[in-house]
């Protein structure tokens, strides 16, 4: 008998390494392409892109206009683009009513424009919860909502990614786009924060 | 306690605007750039791959050992190897071979790429 290897033994860090390895010697991966992807989503790309499209939208109603009207072209129009990214519908908040975004089947989320997904977004019991209770899941996350507003849930699907469009903070009138730019948060483009 | 290696503002700052680190390990950032590279390059189509990622994702919600805590990145790990075993680009049992051998390296070895390590200072 040979010296079998326990697959326990294999963890994901290895199994990784392993394909990363076969990958390579085939030529099917380009280690510098990869660790350029890499640095981008851990770096570079992230809910600031977000942010810049809503502060912008805040500001200038034509834009407002195209963004909701076509949000992939609009938020083009500020050089956020990419995978994940290929068809964002934008979500408009109004007094009556709030939206949020989940992915029920895994964790579907508009790259381009908030970054990868934080942990709470991918765990199965938000993503189970948030379409059975959602008011219930927002209060607990901080978020109590007056019974008049109408919650609506959006399931991402492999089609299209959503991004929230908050409303826009009251006392904010004389507020310049950079300084409305850094009172948009990622939950708030999520849509469990308003 | 040892200092953090990342200063909190600085180019070299993790997002911090995300709320959180990106990757919880080295180990899943590989496995993130696997997938997107690949897919970058044509090797197949983000739905396919999205496919295999709900069905794995869906297998571990519906069975898994008891008090195993929900690894996104285990799925998503799974997912990708399932999809370039389906295309015929890395077979399933060659890297469990591969990752078997890389197992068996003495300690101290000093090639560090998404080993655990756990020396601190």
């Amino acid at each position: 008998m040979t010296s079998s290897i326990n697959p326990d033994r294999l963890s994901p860090a290895l199994r990784t390494e392993a394909l990363e390895q076969l990958l390579t010697e085939r030529g099917l991966v380009d280690p510098a392409v990869m660790d350029k992807f890499i640095s981008t989503y851990e770096n570079d790309v992230g809910p600031l892109n977000g942010a810049k499209v809503v502060a912008k939208a805040w500001t200038d109603p034509e834009y407002r206009a195209r963004l909701l009207a076509e949000g992939t072209g609009a938020i083009k129009e500020l050089g956020f683009a990419g995978p994940q990214g290929e068809h964002i519908v934008v979500l408009e908040n109004t007094a009556a009513l709030h939206n949020v975004v989940t992915c029920t089947l895994c964790s579907c989320y508009p790259w381009p424009v908030l970054g990868l997904p934080p942990s709470w977004y991918k765990d199965p019991v938000y993503r189970a919860r948030i379409v059975r209770e959602p008011r219930t899941v927002l209060a607990e996350m901080g978020l109590e909502l007056v019974a008049d507003v109408e919650v609506k849930v959006w399931d991402s699907s492999s089609e299209v990614r959503y991004l929230v469009l908050p409303l826009r903070p009251a006392g904010t009138e004389g507020a310049s786009e950079e300084e409305l730019t850094a009172l948009v948060t990622r939950d708030m483009m999520v849509g469990v924060a308003r | 306690m040892s200092t953090p290696l990342l200063g909190i503002d600085g180019p070299a700052a993790p997002p911090r605007d995300n709320g959180e680190l990106v990757f919880a390990e080295p180990w899943e950032s590989r496995a993130f750039g696997l997938a997107v590279t690949l897919h970058a390059a044509g090797a197949f189509t983000w739905d396919d791959f999205r496919d295999h990622l709900v069905a794995r994702i869906a297998d571990w919600e519906r069975s898994h050992p008891d008090g195993e805590c929900y690894s996104y990145y285990r799925c998503w790990l799974q997912a990708l190897e399932s999809v370039v075993a389906d295309r015929g680009l890395v077979g399933a049992g060659e890297v469990a071979v591969r990752a078997g051998e890389l197992a068996e390296r003495p300690a101290g070895h000093d090639h560090a790429d998404g080993a655990d390590h756990g020396h601190g200072h």
